[in-house]
Order: structure tokens, then sequence, then C-alpha cells
């Protein structure tokens, strides 16, 4: 039994303890905001936060997350008010969307623990996310807008 | 389909008109040339086919959109179409996928697609004429309501007011105007008084794609459903000799393997099993005639049949005996390699095989093409498929393919298990599994007067056809030409006396496909990388030769000035960086780049800036039309920087992000879009932007260094 607890919710779980997180959350969890891209942790598509860092999912065996707090795209926020997510609106970022939840993810962990970052944090933070369709510029203003409404008073 | 969870479209429905027994307005016109006809039906149905819309007693209106969401922003640019005449309230507008269905082909394809930046431009009149069609309706039967002449009724926000002050909602007209007569004629709007379309709005789907509730075809699930994977030939074309799956069903989770001629299914009950037990797989293929494929011999022969004569695809004056006597001659080679598409979501398909039918829910860009392919391989009709397209994670083309060939893979396993199924493709698998953007070599020759005006050209293009040995072959390759394989080529703009482009398309056994912007993105690439150095060899400036050539041409003229403006064309830059400029019509639209580059010590190519120019007509959503642009920027920047499939003993050598590099942020150059005011109808907008890029780049990287690169991508050759 693995337990863990994702979304602020205890798990009990009965997987083999090789599968990689990202395919507990969406086949067993159902929560498939989460994304397969790559499968190497080259593209960033499955970003969650364990522990509130962004981990690549598609490489953590679930045995290394037992006893941690994991963080979905779903669970960022109950309704989409997260800063990062705000922001992401207001920009207008996604296109096909489908990198966009860990785009999301890996943004609002770099916000976590550099609040007002520069465009070498940015592409450091980010820089391990693709996106196809290229929305990098929208994402690099959008992570600026959120940072700025962090500033502001909004939560991170 | 009560049983799928997840999936976004179902809630477009549960808060769309149906429930309570709503009533549906569902309109669809006969042909592109517009005689309304309308299927208006009092109904509870929870689906009406054949519709493009949908208004509910709560007055939401329902768009049912006939064109694949992939990016490009359709799910929000169609409805806009509709809203603009219909006059109704924005905030309430959902978004429908349209299923399978005749009236949803797209006119001039003839089948129910997306693809060739298309959509748009063939709905721009059809769907302002349903909104058209149902707005007088509505005001028919609010008038009717009232007694009153409708002509003293005004539709706005989704009500019907009198010009005394009386109001209905939509809702409250949604019934009535069901039964009232179609309007023979509708007459549209003036463009001045556009309301919506020409402004820059939000797109519809945003928020469901910040909170992981979009449903890509990877997230569709059901109880009791199966994951698929599939154990395919190293070599494309190789088939199964023999195998042996005891490892790979000694996997738990492994609930069956089906083996076919050219390939093996895992089926298991998660993601995980079926990929445990494909690996544990173990098959001994019989590789055939590609194994010996190599793309280093494929360059060989492809410079080899360069020196020859070609099928030809466009001869004006005699360029030959025009070469021969101009008083200079310039000639170069060019070579662009197979590109895979890349989208962010690998292929996939899932199937649910019954009794009488098959479903399939999958993102695709070929919904008619699939449906047959798919209805043939189950032994079923047709209409006994039905496809429910879920948002796709990138298509670029890929999600076109003539041969259907991930549905008819999800089908053949649905077929053998006789449960839901979904057949994942790895990262791995979508890289090697072909249907490459084609492998180009192109020769081209010009030849200047003594005052340096080019008085000759002649283009030979080598590569494969995308068309032969598709449904498109017949109607659209002439006298052995593939339109797709020069276009670009064949119509370059500039005015040149003597013009010779020829086609040389060996057959090779590695499937190829449309890949965003398809021939336009070879093409544009020598053109405007020739142009250039005819420029350079008379030494005339780059942006001010293209500009003499295209004196009769001012929608290309018109964005090459703008984007040398923008720019700063001639201006001084920081020492080590140079621009460039590229300019190229595509899909009925224009877009002109300048590009700001350096080389850095260690060789590698910094793009700093690319200024961007486009004429796509008018505009429908000028804020997706920019995005489109930054889109195709990025597209085209990491083809031309380190895109590259390449084969050694029939085996393709990459295998995943980390040796098919693409643009990162830490490479992202700033990108500014600049859009031509325009009257004319609306062009294409999500591949034109993607041919100039190269060009510009390396047209930038050889003012810099002086280095000229004829081969993509740069990264191997700085």
């Amino acid at each position: 039994m693995i337990s863990f607890k994702v979304n602020g919710r205890s798990y009990d779980l009965d997987v083999p303890a090789d599968t990689p997180l990202l395919w507990v959350l969406r086949e067993n969890l159902g929560l498939t905001g989460t994304k397969y891209g790559c499968g190497k942790a080259l593209c960033g598509a499955c970003t969650v936060h364990v522990n509130g860092q962004a981990v690549r999912s598609c490489v953590a065996p679930v045995s290394s997350v037992v006893g941690k707090e994991i963080v979905t795209i779903e669970g960022l926020s109950a309704d989409g008010s997260h800063p990062v997510q705000q922001a992401w609106m207001a920009e207008d970022v996604p296109q096909c969307g489908y990198c966009h939840s860990g785009q999301i993810m890996s943004a609002a962990a770099l916000l976590a623990v550099n609040p007002l970052p520069n465009d070498d944090d940015i592409n450091e933070a980010m820089s391990a996310n693709i996106c196809r369709c290229g929305t990098y510029q929208r994402i690099r203003k959008a992570i600026y807008r959120a940072a700025e409404s962090i500033a502001a008073g909004g939560k991170k | 389909m009560s049983e799928i969870i997840n999936l976004s479209r179902r809630d477009f429905l549960r808060t769309g008109t149906v429930v309570g027994g709503g009533l549906i307005l569902g309109f669809y016109l006969a042909s592109i040339e517009g005689r309304v006809k309308a299927l208006a039906a009092e109904t509870a149905a929870p689906y009406s086919p054949n519709a493009f819309l949908r208004i509910g007693t709560d007055s939401t209106v329902t768009m049912i959109v006939n064109k694949s969401e992939m990016g490009q922003g359709v799910y929000t640019s169609l409805p806009m179409l509709i809203a603009e005449e219909l006059e109704c309230d924005w905030s309430r507008v959902r978004v429908e996928s349209a299923p399978v269905d005749a009236v949803y082909n797209n006119p001039l394809a003839g089948i129910q697609m997306t693809g060739g930046s298309m959509s748009v431009r063939t709905e721009w009149e059809r769907l302002r004429k349903v909104g058209a069609a149902a707005r007088e309706m509505l005001i028919a039967a609010a008038a009717d309501t009232w007694k009153l002449n409708k002509t003293d009724c005004r539709a706005e926000n989704s009500m019907v007011v009198h010009k005394s002050g009386k109001m209905l909602t939509y809702g409250q007209l949604a019934g009535k105007a069901s039964r009232m007569p179609v309007p023979e004629k509708v007459v549209l709007k003036d463009p001045a008084a556009f309301k919506i379309i020409g402004k820059p709005g939000r797109r519809l789907d945003t928020p469901e794609k910040i909170n992981g509730k979009a449903i890509f075809g990877f997230d569709v699930t059901k109880p009791g459903m199966l994951t698929a994977l599939v154990a395919r030939s190293p070599v494309f074309g190789g088939k199964v000799k023999s195998f042996n799956d005891a490892k790979a069903k000694a996997v738990p989770g492994v609930k069956e393997i089906v083996p076919l001629e050219s390939w093996i299914a895992v089926v298991a009950d998660s993601f995980w099993s079926a990929k445990k037990g494909r690996d544990a797989l173990e098959i001994i293929w019989d590789e055939g005639p590609v194994a010996t494929l190599s793309t280093e011999a494929l360059r060989e022969q492809y410079a080899s049949l360069a020196k020859s004569a070609g099928a030809t695809a466009r001869k004006a004056g005699e360029a030959r005996e025009a070469l021969a006597s101009a008083a200079r001659q310039v000639s170069a080679e060019y070579e662009v390699p197979y590109l895979a598409h890349a989208s962010m979501e690998p292929l996939n398909c899932f199937v649910d095989m019954t009794a009488d039918g098959c479903e399939i829910w999958t993102g695709t860009q070929f919904q008619t093409i699939d449906r047959n392919n798919a209805a043939a391989v189950a032994g079923l009709k047709p209409e006994q498929v039905k496809i429910h397209t879920t948002f796709l994670g990138g298509g670029f083309g890929r999600r076109a393919n003539p041969h259907s060939d991930f549905v008819v893979m999800g089908v053949q396993v649905a077929k053998a298990v006789k449960k839901p199924v979904k057949v994942i493709w790895t990262r791995e698998d979508d890289m090697k599994g072909g249907y490459y953007r084609p492998l180009w070599y192109d020769r081209i020759s010009a030849g200047l007067d003594a005052s340096g005006n080019v008085v000759a050209w002649h283009h030979t293009v080598v590569g494969q056809s995308i068309m032969t040995g598709t449904p498109f072959e017949q109607k659209r390759i002439k006298d052995s030409i593939d339109p797709s394989s020069v276009e670009g080529a064949q119509d370059i703009p500039y005015e040149i006396p003597n013009v010779l482009v020829d086609l040389h398309s060996p057959g090779i056994g590695v499937p190829v496909q449309w890949w965003r912007s398809v021939g336009h993105s070879h093409t544009a690439f020598v053109v405007e990388s020739f142009i250039d150095e005819l420029a350079h060899a008379a030494g005339k400036d780059p942006y001010r030769l293209r500009r003499a050539l295209l004196a009769k041409h001012p929608r290309h003229r018109g964005v090459l000035d703008l984007a040398a403006q923008k720019a700063g064309w001639g201006t001084a830059l920081p020492p080590g960086r140079a621009r460039g400029i590229a300019m190229h019509e595509s899909f009925g639209s224009f877009v002109a780049q300048v590009a700001e580059v350096s080389a850095e010590a260690s060789g590698e190519v910094r793009v700093h800036r690319v200024v961007c120019a486009v004429d796509c007509g008018r505009t429908v959503n000028p804020a997706i039309i920019e995005a489109q642009m930054e889109s195709c920027v990025v597209f085209g920047l990491s083809a031309a920087l380190y895109g590259a499939i390449t084969i050694k003993n029939g085996r393709v050598e990459q295998s995943n992000f980390n040796d098919y590099r693409v643009l990162r942020m830490d490479r992202m150059p700033v990108v500014e879009v600049h859009i031509v005011p325009s009257e004319q109808d609306p062009g294409g907008i999500g591949e034109p932007g993607v041919p100039p890029v190269a060009p510009a780049v390396t047209n930038a990287l050889f003012s810099a260094t002086g280095k000229r690169i004829r081969r993509l991508p740069i990264e191997a050759v700085a």
C-alpha cells in the first residue's frame, strides 16, 4: 500500500511501486489535467508540486512520494483564482493548451520561492517546459503579471 | 456516451439548451454559395445534427464548430462570425465540436477537415449567414408574438427589442423562431458596422485550459477501459516474422496480445503494465527493403537527380537559353531534412466497438477520412462510426493522415479485444512513427544582366510527393506535379522574364505528410535565400532588390515595407548583430519577417528579435492573428535551428526531445507582430508565418558572419 496526499486528500493505493506518479494521478485518481509529453523529464508537461517543489511526475516513481503532499493543476486553486492562473487568463496564453498545466505548475513553483523573478530566473525555471505552439513570450509576460499581482497582495 | 467521464463537452451540453426540454434551432446551408435551409426543430433531443447553432430557453447560444481546435483559435474565431450577425450576448456563447456529417464539410476540400489554413477562409461567409438567418427568424418570432411590424424590431444582446421598448429574450423566442420560415436571402452587415469581427477578443477555451479540465484524446476514459501500446517495426514497411509473447503475458496487468502483420499491440489495464509488457515482447522483424536506407545516401541520390530535368511545373520564357547567355550566372543548392511534427500530445485514439457500431474519441484534423477508414477496417458502414473530436494537443498536419494511421490502429485493437480501449503512442512512437515533412533538395540558378538585373531563373525541386498513394492523388496530381511539392516555387511573385521550375518526385519508403505550411516550408527557404544571394552578388540591398522586383505586387510590397520599417532596416545594430529579411505568400496571406541575429563564440546562433508583418486580409480576431504569428515564428525557428529526422540503416535516429530539439524559453526571441489593414477577404493565419522564418534568420546570419547557410538545420553547420 502506498500512501500520500494529493490536493489535500489522503490516498492509500495498491499500485506497483515503480509506476511513475504521472500515471497514478491520471489513471488511478482520474486527475487528467497533468499531461504525458515525453516520459523522460524532457518537456515538463507532467509537472506537479511535491512538497512545494516542481517535479516531473513522468519519471518520479510513486514510491518516491510516499508520505508527501502533491499538488496538481486541479488542486492549485479551487476556482482558477491562483495568481498564475489569473495571469494566464489575462494574457490569453494557451493555444492548444496541452502543455499549460505543466507550465502553470512550473511558474507557480518559481514564484513561490522567488516572487520577483527576472528574465534569467524565468529562463532557468521555465526552459524545462516545452510549448510547441510557441507561447513563450506570453508565458513570460504572464509570469511578470502574476509576480506583480502577488506583490500587490494576491496570494501565491 | 453517458458513461464517458471527464469530457468537458458534456458540460456544455448540460449547461446548454437541452436540459429541461430546451428548444433547438438548427441551421445548415446547402452549399457555400449560400441558399439557406433550415433544420428547425422543437425537440428535447440531446443532439441536433446538421446544425451550427442552438439557442436554449435560457438564451444560452451553443455554436457547433465544424473545425478542430488545435491551438489556432477556431473555437473562438468561428463563433465570432456567427455572433456578429446573430447579435447575441457573447458572454453566453458555448462551443461544441461537430459530429461527422457532410454538412460540416470544408467546401473546398469536399470533406470534413481542418487544415490548409482554411477555417476562417471557408466559413467566413457561411457562418455569418447562419447567424443572420437565425437573427431574422428571432425577429420574425417576436413580431409575430406582438402582432407588430418586424421592421420596427431590432436584435441586440440576445434580445429582440421593439421601438416601443417592448423586449423578448432569445430564450423566450427560441421555440417560436424555430417554426418561422427561413429567410430566402439574408443581407450581411456592412463591415463598417462590425462589433465583434476585427476586435481582439479573448479565447473561449482559455478557462478550461488553465485548470486541467480541457479534455484531449489522451484524457478520455471510460469504466472498464484498457490501454494499449504497440510494438512496430524499427524499419518503415517491416513485418512481423516471428514473436514470443510469454514474458509479456507474464507482466501483471497485461490482458491480451494482439499480433497483426506489421505490429503487435500489448493491451493492459494501465499504461505502465502495457509499457512493461511491450518492453518484454520478443519480436523478429522482416525489415524489408527500407532496411538499407540512409538519409546520407538519399542526399547524394537527390543531388544527382537535381542535375537532370524534371517534370515541368512552370515555364515562362526560355530560362535555359536566357541563363546560358546571361552576363553572369549564380547557382546554389539547398537542402532541408525530414521533420517530425512533434505535437505536445503524442498520437492516441480511444475506440469503443459496440454491437452495432464504433465510437471513436480522438483529436483529429480529418474526420471524414478517419470515419471512412475506420468503417472499412471495422467492417461497418460509415454511418455506424461516430467520431467525437476532442481538443487536439497540437496538430501541425500530423493529425490529418490520409491513411488515418492512428485511428485505424485504434480500431484494429478494439476489434480484437472487444472492449473500450485507448491506443497510446509514447513520445518515441510518435517521433519514429513517420509521416514526416519530406527531405527536399533544391538546385537553383539565375542569370544576371550587366546591370545586375535578374533575367533568368531555373529552380529544380527534388523530394517525395505527399499526395502520391493517397485519396488526393487522382484529383490533385496533374502531369506528374504534386502541387504541394512546388507551391511557393512555381508561383514566385518576383518579376523575372524567364522562369523554369521543374520537379523530381522519387518514391522513397519513408512515409511523408503535410507539416505546418507544407511545401512552402522548404520553397520559401530556397527562394528567399537565393534572392538574398542574388542581391549580394549584384551588390544590392536585399530589401530594395525584392522591392524592385515586386512593383506589380502591392500586398507583397506592403508587408515587406512594413516589416522593414518597423524593424529599422538599415539602422545601426550592436556589433556582431545583423538583420535578415524574407517575405512569402501562402494560404492567401502575405508575411514578411526581419530577424536580428548574432553568432556566439561557440558558433551557436542567437535570434534576438523577429519583426513580423502580415497581410491576411480582413481580420476576424487580431489577438489570435498575433498569437498565430508568434506561434509560427517559434515553430519555424525550432526547425531552422534544430529540426532534423535522420535515418541510418532504415532506422530513425531521433527518439525524444533530447535528440529532436525544439525552441525553449531561454532562446525565445522578442517577436513583434504588425498587421496590415485590409478590406480583402480573410486569408489563412495558422501557417503563413512559418515559411519566412528560416530564410530571414539565415540571411541575417550571412550579414552577421559572411557564412551562407544552404542546409538546415543551422546548428549542424554553424
